[in-house]
């Protein structure tokens, strides 16, 4: 049996042009009333998207901002109307999309407890039956009495939150509400929704947090500029949707880059200091250099050997350098230095610190530098890239023109990964991660 | 629209709820409190009866003493204006409950209605004791005719009201036209002169043409006049039309009711 049912729904928004439908004077003197009232322009919120939800089920919908959750959740919540398809909900439906929205900041919390259970379908004596109850779940037991205007922001949620699932639903609808309380807070959250999971009822639930949804779901929807990519098992949903993210930051990476290099100042001769070294530590981005030997492209590498800008951590990664001799020199050092978001210097090296004697280099050539493993923490990292003489006078330097991303689905802490493992004598136990 | 209407009936908790909440806010913090429900017509009143007998002194025959002759008229006006004003702001004001909550929008203007017609109320204990004390009782078969002239007056407020409502959200300006309207529409009525004054009546058919002229005689007829009430032909024929009115408003409403979660 199903308990939430759409049915090729599409969802279009109107956008009013600026001014065009301000005033109503305007509409009178233009005469133009009935055509101001049908949209001058669309936009469509969610576009032919069918799922069903098994009654008892916990459903998650992920997408980025912007993507239709949201217009998802309030079509099934029945706030708006589907503009084509149809919405099919079984049972009472209760929606946590704007905690506390009906409370009125001059009167008790006692009161508004009353009134936002009333609007939610409860009645007087159904509240107060599970008031105490109530209370206690928000932990505003000495504040219940003051009026909510008095209340911090968090308070106000929590009793937004304990109203809203004390109603009881056979349908719990959540936009993205878990980041209400403290920690201790979101547990209790927790608990109840599994609570609500063991007594058989429906949880649609609309969030960013992918771990949640994989931990919670039994199915989930991804959603993409309002239409559904992919839906049904939650870790194979996850993967593409963490896949597709991945593209997009490397387009957009990919233009950070492309961007940082163009504003990098064009030819001069060696203004900067003979001794790079002496400027390692200071992170402004920049290229300077005398140019006689040119770095032409720099390309980050991964496994397969193509361009990329997200590594996973751990991954093999090349920083492959293009350079153009103009005329034959013997005094060259290749360099390279990786920096965190911080501007930490977390490794550099160059040949000739690793005991490279130069010898002759001479009009294209290339030079990779190969990283077996990549192992460092999640993040943004930064990259110089340097072509200079042994004695520190520049060709060519590149300073944090290059920007790379490292994922890791592990949130550990620091800069660098330690490959490692951990051991326990047998009277350790670990369970299985919860679901 | 008529089962949205049948609905009305379900949601009668939640309204009841809602106006004693507005009447509870309002005064929430302040050191009278409720009082000032009393107090607000009661200064009113002091203060149009200090102007219209001893500044512009008054001695218009038949409708002495004045204060209490206008007051019976102000009154239900105070309850319609302020009702219209609110009401085209609710949906607004209420947007939140519109967007994020399912719930009954025309709740909102109702409440508006509903909260002000208790103000009226409690305005009525004001009069009942100019009544007494200036020796002026009612007549006592006319008083009948008094949930009559409130019934009308509810059934025609609630359907501007959802009206002035539903297009509010897409024509703000409306709520700044109304405050000059209504104005107007004041001065318009006979509230604060007598209908039966010979250049009143040389523009009769003016007069009958505004709806509010039949509630305002009305009202003086039963609380103020002596004499059985001569206007409840007109005050029937009011009501059968604020029943139109009120379905016609509602219509409206219903059929604009999907565009206020994305509109507000």
């Amino acid at each position: 049996m199903t308990a939430i049912e759409l049915h090729h729904v599409s969802k279009v928004y109107r956008r009013y042009t600026a001014r065009h439908f301000a005033t109503l004077k305007s509409a009178l003197l233009q005469r133009s009333i009935l055509r101001d009232l049908r949209p001058s322009d669309t936009f469509p919120a969610l576009d032919d998207v069918s799922c069903s939800v098994p009654k008892g089920s916990t459903y998650g919908v992920i997408g980025r901002n912007g993507s239709g959750k949201s217009t998802a959740l309030k079509l099934v919540a029945g706030i708006t109307k589907p503009t084509a398809g149809t919405v099919r909900v079984t049972g009472r439906v209760s929606a946590l999309i704007e905690l506390g929205a009906g409370f009125h900041p001059e009167i008790s919390g006692r009161e508004n407890v009353y009134i936002n259970g009333i609007m939610l379908g409860l009645t007087r004596r159904e509240i107060q039956r599970r008031f105490d109850e109530i209370v206690e779940f928000a932990e505003l037991k000495e504040f219940i009495d003051a009026p909510v205007k008095t209340y911090s922001s968090g308070m106000y949620m929590r009793l937004g939150f304990a109203v809203a699932i004390h109603v009881n639903p056979d349908v719990l609808l959540i936009d993205e509400v878990l980041a209400v309380g403290d920690e201790g807070f979101t547990h209790k959250c927790l608990d109840k929704f599994a609570e609500f999971r063991r007594s058989g009822k429906t949880i649609l639930l609309v969030t960013h947090s992918l771990n949640l949804v994989e931990r919670f779901c039994d199915e989930a929807l991804w959603l993409d500029g309002g239409r559904a990519r992919a839906n049904g098992d939650p870790k194979r949903v996850v993967g593409a949707y963490l896949t597709a993210v991945e593209k997009t930051e490397e387009q957009l990476l990919a233009e950070t880059t492309a961007k940082a290099l163009g504003a990098a100042t064009p030819p001069a001769a060696a203004e900067r200091p003979a001794d790079p070294t002496s400027d390692m530590f200071r992170a402004t981005e920049g290229r300077w250099g005398s140019r006689e030997v040119e770095i032409r492209e720099v390309a980050l590498l991964d496994r397969s050997g193509a361009p990329a800008f997200v590594f996973h951590s751990g991954d093999a990664m090349a920083i492959r350098l293009r350079v153009n001799a103009a005329q034959p020199t013997g005094d060259f050092v290749f360099g390279v230095g990786l920096f965190n978001a911080d501007g930490v210097c977390c490794y550099g090296t160059n040949t000739f610190l690793e005991d490279m004697v130069p010898g002759r280099l001479a009009g294209e050539a290339e030079a990779t530098f190969s990283i077996d493993a990549l192992d460092l923490v999640e993040g943004t990292y930064k990259l110089d890239v340097a072509v200079h003489k042994r004695d520190g006078y520049p060709y060519d330097y590149h300073r944090l023109l290059y920007t790379f991303r490292v994922k890791s689905r592990t949130h550990d802490v620091g800069i660098y990964r330690p490959r490692h493992r951990w051991t326990f004598s047998p009277n350790v136990e670990f369970r299985a991660p919860d679901r | 629209m008529f089962a949205n209407l049948a609905g009305l009936i379900r949601y009668r908790g939640l309204i009841q709820s809602l106006v004693a909440r507005e009447l509870k806010a309002r005064y929430r913090g302040s050191v009278l409190g409720f009082f000032w429900s009393f107090v607000n017509p009661l200064l009113l009143l002091l203060v149009y009866s200090f102007v219209f007998t001893y500044v512009l002194e008054n001695k218009v025959e038949g409708i002495q003493p004045y204060a209490l002759f206008m007051f019976c008229g102000i009154l239900p006006w105070t309850w319609f204006a302020s009702s219209l004003t609110e009401a085209a702001g609710s949906l607004i004001a209420g947007g939140n409950l519109i967007k994020k909550v399912l719930f009954p929008a025309e709740v909102l203007p109702i409440v508006s209605v509903l909260a002000n017609m208790v103000h009226f109320f409690l305005g009525l204990l004001i009069l009942i004791g100019f009544l007494v004390y200036y020796k002026h009782p009612p007549d006592g078969t006319d008083l009948i005719w008094f949930p009559v002239a409130v019934a009308v007056q509810l059934l025609f407020t609630t359907g501007l009201a959802l009206l002035l409502a539903a297009l509010t959200v897409h024509f703000r300006d409306i709520r700044d036209l109304l405050a000059n309207l209504l104005t107007l529409w004041f001065f318009a009525t006979p509230i604060i002169y007598p209908w039966t004054q010979a250049n009143v009546r040389r523009y009769k058919s003016v007069f009958n043409a505004n709806p509010f002229t039949h509630l305002a005689i009305s009202y003086q007829e039963i609380l103020f006049f002596n004499g059985p009430i001569g206007h409840w032909r007109w005050l029937l024929g009011l009501g059968a039309a604020s029943l139109l009115l009120f379905l016609g408003g509602y219509w409206v409403f219903d059929r604009l009711r999907d565009s206020f979660a994305e509109v507000v």
